[in-house]
């Protein structure tokens, strides 16, 4: 009556059914074994990236770091004599400050890349292969021109004798001309378009990969469209979602191009501030030790975040 | 070809097939995928506590047919009633029909408890409640003991039964199978057409089956509707269905039969004499469009009338042939034995009249007097063969 199948054969099964769901929704836990066997060889193929992680990432890395404990020179550059006092520099007040503003602007824009992103994402994906890909050119073809070129565009857009001030008080919707540049407000909109792709796009293959049958069967199991999508679309598209989120925030916690323009000089964040000390201010060591802040912060959210998600095992990016 | 009430229908009737109303019942529909259209006209009683299958070749609609039952499909035109209750414009989930998928569609990321549980979740069933008709289902398909396990833990055998139970914990109406063991090995699909029969014997819920599979169908169905290009050519009991095909197609499509073209000379009743004349058209035979004889035999006719005169195909099924050395009184004709084949309980004879016309003869005993070369005369039961109208000269 049951029908007990050789392990091979269920692995093998168990092979295919990952390929239906992107391979990604469960991590091969069974033929140890085999995989003992293969494990070299795994190694060897993994050596030219582990090569370039070590190169491109973790030396660079644990060179910010080693600058981090070293002494300013007296005109700028980096005195090889071991201290503190980058660290003991940025405990000042000041700079928790800059450093939950800057939180609090990658947080909103990461909300809203995930408010309009996912419906967008959802949208395309429902459209047949060809649509599809027309439109995510479409989202695409922003990321064509230059970076400056289009932030000094949302300048222009948003001065305040530009188009949007002019509509604004041509119809009397306000008196005086709205102060746009440099708030909070436009660094969050500037960051918003200049993210949303990197957010759309996992998402969009996350949803893409979702199995219209599964839709199905929840709806045929009685479930309507809003209990369908908390139960079954959301779970299932939770990888998605998580690598826009971490796709969205890091760059949008780090940037300076966006608020040095759109924020001016009015507004610090922590990217323009470790911006100025390797540039400006020339204060290596106190550029370096911010760096290593919000990384080890950001590196703890994340970690914190998977945990609480129950992410571990879970095929990132 | 429109589909119209057959005599075997209303035999059905009479065999009391439908003690009370249907429990589905299509009438008019039509489903039209821009300009193909996929279900013509079809009218389809389902009755009560039935297994009614769907046969037919891929495209012939029949997994169209069931997903407008469920919903997933809206029907073009006509009106589908289940249990009396007219469903074109409800959701599938305001249905009381639950499907079976052909992929499992198991929810990925849920346990096997949990996907068997969704359905009564949904309702808001109490816990307690869910967890005593989850063990139920589960003991019911044999899964006791897997309820922690992941879809993608489990062998195509084991999905399918955690799909059946989340299907039937519901307590259907109609359960709707579409092809659900096309996925497994041959060996474990036969072992679950006799559990799912099973089931359905002792739950009496009315399966409604899409298949491709004629055995399948054979082994499983109370009814089969065999279809074609969105038509149900006919709808019987398998004995029926294989004893007297009504068309062409099903006699094809449904086990193996030979097909002689011929004309009707005369009929007595039922009984009718047919003058076999192959045209040869398939095999490039024909003689300058000349059609050659075989000569004359005897048959039924099946429900379809077929009046003197008219273009019929005589279809008997290798079994039901009979090979003899001399000519025999009713009527035959001559063959010769080209090739047989040993299967074990069956041997397998192909043989060619005259004419060129293969023919398949199969019988269980052994091969003696079937040597390659032997010129025999074949000859059938008029009872044992069916005469159905020619559709291919049918307006």
């Amino acid at each position: 009556m049951d029908d007990n199948r050789t392990p091979k054969a269920q692995s093998s099964d168990q092979k295919k059914q990952n390929d239906q769901y992107g391979g990604r929704w469960l991590p091969e836990k069974s033929s140890s074994p085999a995989r003992k066997k293969s494990r070299l060889p795994l190694l060897a193929q993994a050596g030219p990236v582990s090569l370039w992680m070590v190169l491109f990432v973790t030396l660079p890395l644990l060179f910010i770091i080693y600058v981090s404990f070293m002494t300013r020179g007296t005109f700028g550059g980096i005195e090889y004599r071991f201290s503190v006092g980058s660290y003991e520099t940025i405990m000042d007040p000041m700079y928790f400050t800059v450093i939950l503003k800057s939180f609090r602007v990658a947080a909103v824009t990461t909300g809203l890349c995930l408010l309009f992103g996912y419906p967008l994402a959802y949208y395309i994906a429902r459209k047949p292969q060809e649509t599809a890909s027309r439109l995510i050119m479409l989202l695409m073809i922003p990321f064509w021109t230059n970076g400056m070129m289009r932030l000094n565009a949302w300048m222009l857009f948003f001065q305040v004798n530009g188009p949007v001030n002019y509509l604004l008080t041509h119809f009397g919707l306000t008196e005086k001309p709205v102060m746009f540049l440099y708030t909070d407000w436009l660094v969050n909109v500037g960051l918003f378009t200049n993210m949303l792709p990197f957010a759309v796009l996992p998402m969009y293959s996350s949803i893409e990969k979702l199995q219209k049958s599964l839709l199905e069967a929840s709806f045929d199991l009685g479930a309507g469209p809003a209990k369908t999508f908390l139960k079954i679309t959301l779970p299932l598209t939770f990888p998605g979602i998580f690598s826009a989120i971490i796709l969205t925030f890091i760059p949008a916690l780090g940037t300076y191009t966006v608020t040095d323009m759109l924020g001016g000089g009015k507004v610090l964040y922590i990217g323009n501030i470790i911006k100025n000390q390797f540039g400006a201010i020339r204060n290596w060591p106190l550029g370096a030790a911010l760096s290593v802040l919000l990384l080890v912060i950001t590196a703890l959210l994340i970690f914190l975040y998977s945990r609480f998600a129950g992410l571990e095992d879970m095929e990132v990016v | 070809m429109r589909y119209n009430w057959t005599n075997t229908e209303i035999s059905f009737y009479k065999r009391g097939g439908f003690l009370s109303e249907p429990i589905v019942t299509l009438s008019h529909v039509e489903k039209w995928y821009g300009n193909n259209h996929v279900v013509k006209d079809m009218n389809l009683e389902i009755a009560q506590g039935e297994f009614l299958t769907l046969l037919g070749p891929s495209g012939c609609g029949k997994t169209t047919t069931l997903r407008m039952i469920a919903g997933f499909e809206n029907a073009t035109e006509g009106t589908i009633l289940v249990q009396g209750e007219r469903v074109e414009d409800k959701e599938p989930y305001q249905r009381d029909v639950n499907t079976v998928f052909q992929n499992y569609s198991l929810f990925p990321h849920m346990t096997v408890y949990d996907n068997v549980a969704y359905g009564p979740t949904i309702r808001k069933m109490p816990k307690s409640e869910i967890k005593e008709r989850v063990k139920e289902m589960l003991e019911m398909v044999q899964m006791s003991g897997y309820e922690k396990r992941k879809p993608d833990e489990l062998s195509g055998g084991q999905k399918q039964r955690v799909a059946i139970a989340r299907a039937l914990i519901n307590n259907p109406k109609v359960l709707l199978l579409d092809e659900p063991l096309g996925a497994l090995d041959l060996q474990l699909r036969k072992q679950m057409q006799i559990e799912l029969k099973r089931l359905q014997k002792k739950l009496g819920i009315t399966f409604v089956y899409v298949t491709h599979d004629q055995e399948e169908a054979m082994t499983m169905s109370d009814r089969i509707a065999v279809m074609k290009d969105g038509v149900i050519e006919q709808i019987d009991q398998p004995s029926q269905i294989y004893q007297k095909p009504r068309t062409r197609f099903v006699a094809d499509f449904i086990g193996e039969s030979n097909i002689f073209e011929g004309v009707v000379e005369k009929a007595e009743g039922k009984l009718l004499t047919v003058r076999l004349a192959y045209s040869g058209r398939d095999m490039g035979l024909s003689d300058n469009g000349r059609e050659r004889e075989i000569g004359v035999v005897q048959a039924l006719s099946g429900d379809d009338t077929c009046p003197p005169g008219s273009r019929v195909c005589v279809c008997v099924r290798p079994e039901a042939l009979c090979v003899s050395e001399c000519v025999q009184p009713g009527f035959s004709f001559p063959a010769q034995v080209m090739d047989s084949v040993y299967m074990g309980t069956l041997i397998k004879v192909m043989l060619r009249t005259a004419d060129g016309q293969e023919v398949k003869y199969s019988r269980f005993e052994e091969t003696e007097g079937l040597e390659e070369g032997k010129k025999v005369q074949l000859y059938w039961k008029p009872e044992k063969a069916v005469v159905m109208p020619d559709d291919r000269f049918q307006s």
